[in-house]
């Protein structure tokens, strides 16, 4: 034990997960690409001069300008123009902002609902443990995004055409959100069985600390690893699902696209050869999900004790 | 006894696939939207028309060449010039085997006289209709009608007998989303029945044995229509040859369709002006931001006019299949001249300083309707014209869903800026007057209202001499166009797109007769 203890980079530095993150090429390279498609993505004003979202700001004769290395191509448009004249690049970096911010709000609206349930349904047992185990089992019969598709559904329903558009984003997330939480309700109800019974439960009960208090402070931290590892791979999920949505026409609209819905508006163009307009955001999409899966399979490794060498 | 079952079963092989190969042959048929009703009279819409004319025939019929020919009338004449006399044929059946009569006749065109369908603004001056035997017609107008018979030849006519029986007596009314048998099944003494209806998915067409014409080619048996909203799914079901036809062929993949030697693809000027309307009524916008209606000041439908790029949309949106508009009606209809299809030219400044003195320098909210699935890229149409507004300050919000919605919401009279596409089935200029000019005409949703351009109208369905008809046609054109109570973009440009052994001749009105079509 030196110095390093003391400061918290240092006890970083000295952890497993430091250690095995720089042993792991896939985890560097995979969070190295994350990190770059979040910069570019959340700093995309600073980077493209254009603003594809501002219909008078484009030029219907730039439209189907080629990627700029080819022949037609023009240098300004690195990555080419669709069919409105808007720039594919900034496009897609406006296009995956929406698809991360979904997303992410999805993922942590499915994170709390899950594991509150979980928790408190581990926690509590009885009647209240089954009726929300037998909610998850029924829910995990139908597939996610039918489950999503179908809230969408009954969202628009409800929402007056007007508000569509500005609300479409929130019925996203909500619908994205409500179709996860199972898997989290049961990793935390199964992880929580197994804390409750431990003595540092048992010793918080006998000097009298409330439920909520043991649940919160003192199991929930101990629960989070498996949590967490399902929580990345649910956001691969999540922004798959957004994209898919986006895709079948339900998602966001097409004057504020997210990657679901570019590649969709490019699909009609697939067979007359303005191939760019779909390939970049598909392409996209795939290093997108790809990385975050991997980056979760390094954090599966790495969290589970079992796992380890 | 094992070979003799082989042979057998061998034998009723070739006898299945030989009979299968030579006779029944079926044409499956795609386009982006479906026809949105059977029944005959009760919506005056494009591919309703197409469906309906396999199944239906009226008096008088366009021939391929466009031209007015006998169908259910042998023969007619004027008696004078209010009174027309039509002989109708004895052996026309209906898919029943019922004959058709005179009772059939009056009673049709009585029924797409009534409130609830479409078509009795065709039919608006025949004042009496009665039957002069088992067949013979006498049809009495209000006044002399010199377009008569190319009005009528868009009125079909069905059985009394099967109407009465099925209570089908009045139209559909389809504005107030009324269901109907007629609506669903459909029995006329055209070439084809209709067997299988499923809305938007699948409509099957069967020969009509008791037709009284002869099909082109006797090995055209069956119709499938099999509506693929997708441009990109409609082009590789062609592609891969699981549809026959597809009669609005995606502009930008014709070269790739082209380049199939299986496939073939064919062009023509389309009779079809496609344009947007702008509610002057209002007295408020109902998607506005301004508390008042802007579409009432001409300098404002000016500036939106000249704000529209109309030659890129052709480049870009409509790849040069398309021809820039100054009028809505195109060449060949009785009353366009060059001169009056001129536009005025694009000019965004000019846009700018005219949105300002008419008291908007900073532009205001406005909603465009458009249809998604009509016209050839409708709403790809829309979008670009959002951008193109968006340059001199009107915040276009685009709305695009599909047909049946758009236009029964147009009717509502819930729109204040809208998409429509105007073909002119009579040849006539009388025809777009009529529909959208006159006041309170049931297309008119820019609530136009002219005493001049009325007065015209009435010379038209009412004037003679053919000289001061025309005058009056070119008066109510000069006083519309001038005050760009629409905003004219393009004459469309259809293309057909067909696997090399189908022959559906292509017309002009994008109706296929597929009693002409036929294999080689």
């Amino acid at each position: 034990m030196g110095d390093n203890s003391l400061t918290t980079w240092g006890r970083i530095k000295d952890s497993d997960i430091y250690h095995s993150f720089t042993k792991s090429p896939t985890a560097i390279v995979s969070s190295v690409i994350l990190f770059v498609i979040f910069f570019c993505s959340f700093f995309v004003e600073l980077i493209t001069p254009y603003n594809p979202f501002d219909p008078s700001s484009l030029s219907l004769m730039d439209a189907f300008t080629p990627p700029s290395w080819t022949e037609d191509g023009l240098a300004k448009f690195i990555l080419g123009t669709d069919g409105q004249g808007r720039d594919m690049l900034s496009t897609i970096l406006y296009g995956s902002r929406i698809s991360l911010i979904v997303g992410f709000s999805a993922i942590i609206f499915s994170l709390v609902l899950g594991v509150g349930l979980g928790l408190t349904a581990g926690f509590f047992g009885g009647k209240y443990e089954m009726i929300v185990m037998r909610l998850t089992d029924v829910q995990l019969t139908v597939p996610s995004i039918l489950m999503a598709l179908l809230v969408d559904g009954i969202a628009r329903g409800l929402i007056s055409r007007e508000m569509h558009d500005e609300m479409a984003i929130y019925v996203l997330i909500f619908a994205i959100g409500i179709s996860e939480w199972p898997q989290f309700a049961r990793v935390s109800r199964a992880a929580t069985l197994v804390e409750k019974n431990k003595d540092y439960v048992s010793a918080s009960t006998i000097i009298g600390v409330s439920n909520l208090i043991i649940m919160f402070k003192h199991i929930l931290p101990n629960i989070l690893r498996p949590v967490l590892v399902i929580g990345t791979i649910g956001l691969a999920l999540a922004i798959i699902a957004e994209s898919t949505l986006s895709f079948l026409g339900v998602g966001v609209p097409p004057t504020t696209p997210s990657l679901g819905t570019l590649i969709r508006l490019g699909n009609d163009f697939l067979f007359s050869g303005e191939w760019w307009i779909t390939f970049f955001p598909a392409i996209f999409l795939v290093i997108l999900a790809f990385s975050i899966n991997l980056l979760g399979d390094w954090m599966r490794d790495t969290l589970n004790p079992k796992l380890k060498k | 006894m094992k070979t003799k079952n082989i042979v057998k079963i061998l034998l009723s092989l070739v006898l299945v696939f030989s009979f299968s190969s030579a006779w029944a042959k079926t044409i499956k048929w795609s386009m982006q939207g479906d026809s949105l009703t059977l029944d005959p009279h009760a919506q005056n819409e494009g591919p309703t028309t197409q469906v309906s004319r396999q199944v239906y025939e009226a008096l008088v019929q366009r021939g391929l060449d466009m031209k007015i020919g006998p169908a259910l009338a042998t023969k007619w004449k004027a008696t004078d010039p209010n009174t027309w006399i039509f002989t109708l044929r004895e052996d026309a059946k209906f898919s029943d085997g019922s004959g058709m009569t005179s009772a059939d006749v009056v009673f049709s065109i009585l029924r797409a006289k009534q409130r609830t369908s479409d078509f009795k603004e065709y039919i608006s001056t025949v004042s009496n209709v009665e039957a002069v035997g088992d067949y013979a017609v006498k049809i009495t107008t209000s006044k002399p009608n010199p377009i008569l018979l190319n009005q009528l030849s868009n009125i079909f006519i069905m059985s009394k007998a099967w109407s009465e029986k099925n209570f089908a007596m009045s139209p559909q009314n389809w504005d107030a989303g009324q269901e109907t048998f007629s609506a669903t099944n459909a029995m006329g003494t055209g070439p084809f029945k209709i067997t299988l209806r499923e809305p938007n998915t699948k409509t099957v067409f069967k020969r009509n044995k008791h037709w009284w014409g002869e099909m082109k080619d006797k090995k055209v048996t069956q119709i499938e229509l099999l509506p693929i909203k997708n441009a990109a799914t409609r082009v590789a079901a062609l592609l891969s040859g699981e549809i026959d036809l597809v009669t609005d062929a995606p502009v930008q993949d014709l070269k790739r369709i082209g380049s199939s030697s299986g496939h073939k693809v064919e062009s023509t000027a389309q009779m079809r002006t496609i344009f947007l309307g702008m509610d002057q009524a209002a007295d408020k916008l109902r998607t506005g931001n301004t508390g008042d209606n802007p579409f009432k000041k001409k300098e404002v439908r000016q500036a939106l006019y000249q704000a529209i790029d109309i030659e890129a949309i052709k480049k870009k949106v409509m790849r040069g299949l398309s021809e820039p508009a100054g009028i809505i009606t195109f060449p060949g209809v009785n009353g366009y001249t060059a001169d009056l299809d001129k536009r005025l030219p694009y000019d965004v400044d000019a846009a700018k300083n005219l949105l300002a003195s008419a008291g908007y320098p900073n532009g205001f909210d406005v909603e465009l309707r458009c249809p998604n699935d009509r016209y050839v890229n409708d709403e790809a149409i829309c979008t670009a014209v959002v951008g193109m507004l968006g340059k001199i300050g009107v915040n276009v919000n685009l709305f695009a869903q599909t047909k049946s919605k758009h236009f029964k919401e147009l009717k509502d009279n819930q729109g204040d800026f809208y998409m429509l596409g105007w073909g002119v089935p009579t040849l006539d200029s009388h025809y777009v007057f009529h529909y959208l000019y006159e006041s309170g005409a049931s297309w008119n949703k820019v609530n136009f209202s002219n005493s001049e351009v009325d007065a015209a109208i009435r010379v038209m369905e009412g004037e003679v001499d053919l000289d001061k008809r025309n005058a009056a046609i070119a008066k109510a054109w000069k006083i519309v166009k001038d005050d760009i109570s629409y905003l004219p973009l393009h004459h469309q440009v259809i293309s057909w797109a067909a696997k090399s052994n189908v022959n559906v001749p292509i017309r002009p009105n994008n109706e296929p007769l597929f009693r002409t079509a036929s294999f080689n």
